[in-house]
């Protein structure tokens, strides 16, 4: 099997668990809403903040969704010895990183056409920029999943995983979470030069991660 | 050329030395029968060879692959069947064997051919989470042999077996034998030991304490021979 055809045996493992159980449907999209709520409530939509702050609330928003997924794509691995049935399958360690990033990336994305959609209707954004929205999206949550992957594993083999996970990954997603809220700013805006500017920031912060990510998951692996 | 080569090894579970200096060489087309007391080191040495367990001192060799350079290379050629399952919970039989066969680079009929074989097939679609402690043991061997692995590390494969579960496994492993396999087993059972004909290693606090052949109609010791 070549590289690809490993990840993508690997994600459609990871995206066939989550079919039958149903865990980012049924827990981490609800959380990802009611997290847009909760910012809804708390900054009033009356006082004209909220659709300045949209961006910036729906990426904080998908980063904490993100948090979850993580945690689920490695608690998978921790039942019944699977994280040691994956070292020992014979896949490529860069094969594992790519199917698992790309599973999560899926998920995610499903869950921000959700968000975005809920963004639209109680923030009162007009949706603008669409092209720009998809792109920046795409490219910003492949790199949420590829350093949620990375980071994930550092803390995979740990009893404290579910509190560590979280301590890893935000200040790594800082660079992410600045580039794509000010990409759906100006595309907002319909300010598409700057918008096209800072997704390319991100295009530059997504290779970089999968680089990192391909190099270095097999020894994390190894060491969880 | 042996398929194990294993000298004065030493494995550290924590600060723990597991292993104290074991050696062990397996031939090909053996079977070899890890006996010993909980807590001998029987399950370290099956993770050492596996390469999931890294070594602190000594050497060891698997298939030629140094396994302090290099504990991965060699994986594909074998299978290990330990404690756990290492299957997915919310994947049904099928699908955990047909992931397990398509990652080891077996063709997909090898997952059904394991499935059969272990009597799994009208639990096909069952998941793992709602298996019992046998049917997943049979998992655990099926996903096994639905590797095409020459080399096969078992712990405590009998456990959770019934009569005719263990019967249909000794006759699965002197078929894979016969076919020039590989087997290493752990066991506190030493008539299965026995009926398979191991060559017994004994392992007591780490250290290989004696070895002998254990053949159905008689035990010749290796010292007396």
């Amino acid at each position: 099997m070549t590289l690809v055809e490993e990840a993508v045996l690997v994600a459609a493992k990871d995206l066939r668990i989550e079919a039958h159980a149903r865990v980012v449907m049924t827990q981490v999209l609800p959380f990802g809403v009611v997290v847009l709520l909760l910012f809804a409530f708390a900054l009033d939509p009356d006082r004209g903040v909220l659709p300045v702050v949209a961006p910036g609330l729906f990426w904080v928003a998908v980063l904490l969704s993100s948090l979850l997924a993580v945690s689920r794509s490695f608690a998978i691995e921790a039942d019944h010895g699977a994280r040691d049935g994956l070292r020992l399958s014979g896949l490529d360690g860069a094969a594992i990183f790519l199917g698992k990033a790309a599973a999560i990336a899926v998920q995610l994305l499903v869950l921000e056409v959700v968000l975005l959609i809920g963004v639209f209707v109680l923030y009162d954004v007009d949706p603008r920029g669409l092209a720009v929205l998809v792109v920046a999206g795409v490219l910003a949550t492949t790199a949420i999943a590829a350093l949620g992957v990375t980071y994930g594993v550092l803390a995979a083999g740990m009893r404290v995983r579910e509190t560590l996970v979280p301590l890893l990954v935000l200040p790594i997603t800082m660079p992410v979470l600045l580039g794509a809220t000010r990409a759906f700013e100006f595309a907002l805006a319909d300010d598409l030069g700057p918008a096209w500017r800072w997704t390319s920031l991100i295009a530059m912060i997504t290779t970089v991660t999968i680089t990192l990510g391909v190099l270095s998951f097999e020894s994390l692996l190894e060491e969880a | 050329m042996p398929v194990v080569s294993i000298r004065q090894a030493v494995c550290l579970l924590g600060r723990f030395p597991a292993l104290a200096g074991v050696d062990l060489e397996v031939d090909a087309g053996e079977i070899v029968w890890l006996a010993g007391p909980n807590g001998a080191g029987k399950t370290t040495l099956l993770r050492l060879i596996a390469g999931l367990q890294p070594l602190h001192r000594g050497t060891a060799t698997v298939f030629d692959f140094d396994l302090e350079r290099d504990r991965r290379s060699h994986r594909r050629r074998l299978a290990f069947v330990g404690h756990e399952t290492f299957a997915y919970d919310d994947l049904s039989v099928a699908e955990n064997l047909d992931f397990a066969a398509r990652a080891a680079g077996s063709a997909p009929d090898r997952a059904v051919e394991a499935r059969r074989r272990f009597g799994l097939d009208p639990l096909a679609a069952v998941r793992h989470a709602g298996l019992s402690a046998g049917q997943r043991r049979r998992l655990a061997l099926a996903t096994a042999f639905a590797r095409d692995a020459e080399l096969l590390l078992l712990d405590e494969p009998h456990a959770g077996l019934d009569a005719d579960g263990r019967a249909l496994l000794d006759d699965t492993l002197r078929a894979f034998v016969a076919n020039g396999g590989t087997v290493v087993f752990s066991s506190h059972e030493s008539d299965r030991a026995t009926l398979l004909g191991a060559r017994e290693v004994r392992i007591v606090g780490g250290v290989v304490v004696g070895a002998e052949r254990v053949a159905p109609t008689e035990r010749v010791t290796e010292a007396s021979r």
